[in-house]
């Protein structure tokens, strides 16, 4: 059971083949058997998901409010406030903090009568790109233990892949969902800036953040954002736009769809193993009578370096509320109050968010505020422009999801620019606000890769019709990992 | 050096160990080294963005309603006394 998807479980379970019950204590076995290996969760919330599950059993049973994430066992990555559940960020600082609410997110998937079997890992507030940056414990890859699973929603592509649950949520800064995801052979979306409400969503960079699915294929994709959108009068940013059945749009036919390939991100630095799977990506995509188009955004060469000075920047300022005043750990016996903040902030972060707290302190203060903050949004503009121009020509656009397949853990922690730089293909994305997904595309010395394929604002339909065709028409997401 | 990390730590009010200042020193610089790419770019005539969409200010009325759970918002307090947020002195 615990190796199906949402939509091939539901009808097992309107069908009366299987209970709540059944599945979600068989998700519970299967993490007995592989969590020492994966370590994709922070908590576990065992005995409130079989709670949940028989209420899902009773709601099937009498016929009653019934939907296609009823009785399915979810996991929810732990930046998402949870009502009642620790909710700690991977972080040392928010290591005992119980939210006083539910964040929207977590509200919508409560009642579509979702199991919620507990809350997975991720780098430090979201600050990473291997899920190495956990204050708590290292996430592993289920392809293969000894790389990363990527990140920051490492903890839900790892859980997802490794069978461990049947869906997870994931939120993605600059990447967090989509990176993952390739690397762990799963699908990944990042909704459109505004499609989903971030309230409770702890905040890490305010302007990019997004909450998304992590999925097993593309049509629970399609069933979770149905669930996930919508406007939210607590999120001020999120947009009154309407909700189409997102399950509609899972049509296999991309004939006449104009795909632009972006040769920006097909260069050096991209593995060739991996520009090979999306040169025959696209040509997959043409014999399905797809018009493919090159298309070039010079600028994109300049995303990374205006990402890693906005988000810190944002970073630094949402993360000035961890003082120990409210909420999170305080360090005890400080003798004043500035030596409070001090040292609560010291023994509470780890380097990575230490690290962008003072890179976006810096980009922020007096005198270099010009050079950097200002210098990074106007560039921001100008990659939002380039976007505005491909998408002139293209109904979507098409890249690797990231330019490596996962790296050892360990390789990279050194080197942060090294980090960093894993991000140039799904950084652009979040700066213009606009939706993209990760499928998996192939396999490079036993890994999986991804295709990334990115929409104008709120097309997250034709994504999700580019995503089904190209996986109805390979068998790339049929393949189990290995532990 | 590009950064000075004391002064900046401060702003941050962030306590570093001697170890993490010369280790930030050495790889915030080269970060910046990376950022000053932008330099290159000729953004005289771009708008700065700060959002990715067109934000507005969104406004409701300014009305007290009841909060029903400031027991489990309490309960998150490192220090509690008489149902208030307890901080070390402010004032000498």
């Amino acid at each position: 059971m615990h190796n199906q998807t949402c939509h091939e479980l539901h009808s097992l379970l309107t069908n009366k083949k299987i209970s709540s019950l059944e599945l979600t204590e068989a998700v519970f076995n299967r993490i007995e058997k592989v969590e020492d290996k994966v370590k994709a969760f922070v908590t576990l919330t065992k005995e409130e998901a079989l709670h949940q599950a028989k209420a899902a059993d009773e709601r099937i049973k009498n016929n009653q409010n019934i939907t296609p994430l009823t009785g399915i066992p979810i996991a929810i990555k732990d930046n998402l406030c949870t009502r009642g559940i620790l909710t700690t960020c991977s972080s040392k600082i928010l290591a005992n903090y119980i939210p006083p609410y539910d964040a929207t997110a977590v509200t919508k998937i409560k009642t579509a009568g979702a199991v919620i079997i507990g809350k997975t890992n991720l780098d430090e507030f979201a600050m990473g790109s291997s899920t190495e940056n956990s204050g708590f414990h290292p996430t592993h890859n289920p392809w293969n233990i000894e790389t990363v699973p990527g990140g920051s929603s490492g903890g839900s592509a790892a859980a997802v892949a490794a069978n461990e649950v049947i869906l997870a949520t994931g939120s993605d800064t600059g990447g967090s969902i989509r990176q993952p995801a390739s690397f762990c052979g799963v699908v990944g979306l990042k909704p459109t800036y505004g499609r989903v409400s971030r309230y409770g969503l702890v905040a890490f960079a305010s302007s990019l953040d997004q909450i998304g699915p992590l999925t097993k294929d593309v049509t629970d994709s399609a069933i979770m954002l149905n669930v996930l959108s919508g406007h939210d009068p607590k999120d001020s940013t999120s947009i009154d736009f309407p909700v189409p059945d997102y399950r509609k749009c899972l049509i296999d036919d991309v004939k006449k769809v104009k795909i632009g390939i972006i040769k920006d991100l097909l260069k050096e630095g991209v593995d060739p193993e991996i520009k090979k799977a999306i040169k025959d990506a696209a040509d997959k995509l043409a014999n399905l009578g797809a018009e493919m188009i090159e298309v070039s955004l010079p600028s994109f060469e300049y995303a990374v370096a205006t990402y890693y000075l906005i988000a810190p920047a944002e970073a630094s300022s949402n993360l000035a509320r961890y003082d120990g005043v409210k909420f999170g750990n305080r360090i005890k016996g400080a003798k004043d109050l500035l030596s409070m903040y001090y040292e609560t902030r010291r023994n509470g972060f780890g380097p990575e968010v230490k690290r962008r707290i003072m890179l976006g302190t810096y980009a922020l203060s007096a005198g270099y505020y010009d050079a950097y903050y200002l210098k990074a949004l106007k560039v921001r503009t100008l990659i939002q422009q380039d976007f505005e121009k491909a998408f002139g020509r293209c109904d979507v656009l098409i890249s690797p999801t990231a330019p490596t397949v996962a790296f050892k853990i360990g390789e990279k922690v050194s080197d942060p620019l090294s980090m960093y730089l894993s991000d140039i293909a799904t950084i652009p994305v979040n700066l213009a606000g606009l939706p993209a997904i990760s499928i998996p595309c192939g396999f490079s010395r036993g890994l999986p890769m991804g295709l990334q394929i990115m929409g104008r604002a709120f097309a997250e339909e034709i994504i999700l019709r580019v995503a089904f065709t190209y996986e109805q028409n390979t068998e790339w997401h049929k393949k189990s990992a290995f532990v | 050096m590009k950064i000075n990390v004391e002064q900046v730590a401060r702003l941050a009010r962030l306590g570093l160990s001697e170890e993490e200042k010369a280790l930030f020193a050495v790889q915030l610089s080269a970060i910046l080294d990376f950022a000053d790419n932008l330099k290159k770019m000729d953004t005289e005539a771009l708008f700065p963005a700060s959002h990715a969409i067109p934000v507005k200010n969104v406004f409701r009325e300014d009305k007290v309603i009841p909060c029903e759970n400031t027991d489990d918002i309490l309960a998150n307090a490192p220090e509690e006394e008489k149902h208030m947020f307890k901080v070390p002195r402010i004032l000498e």
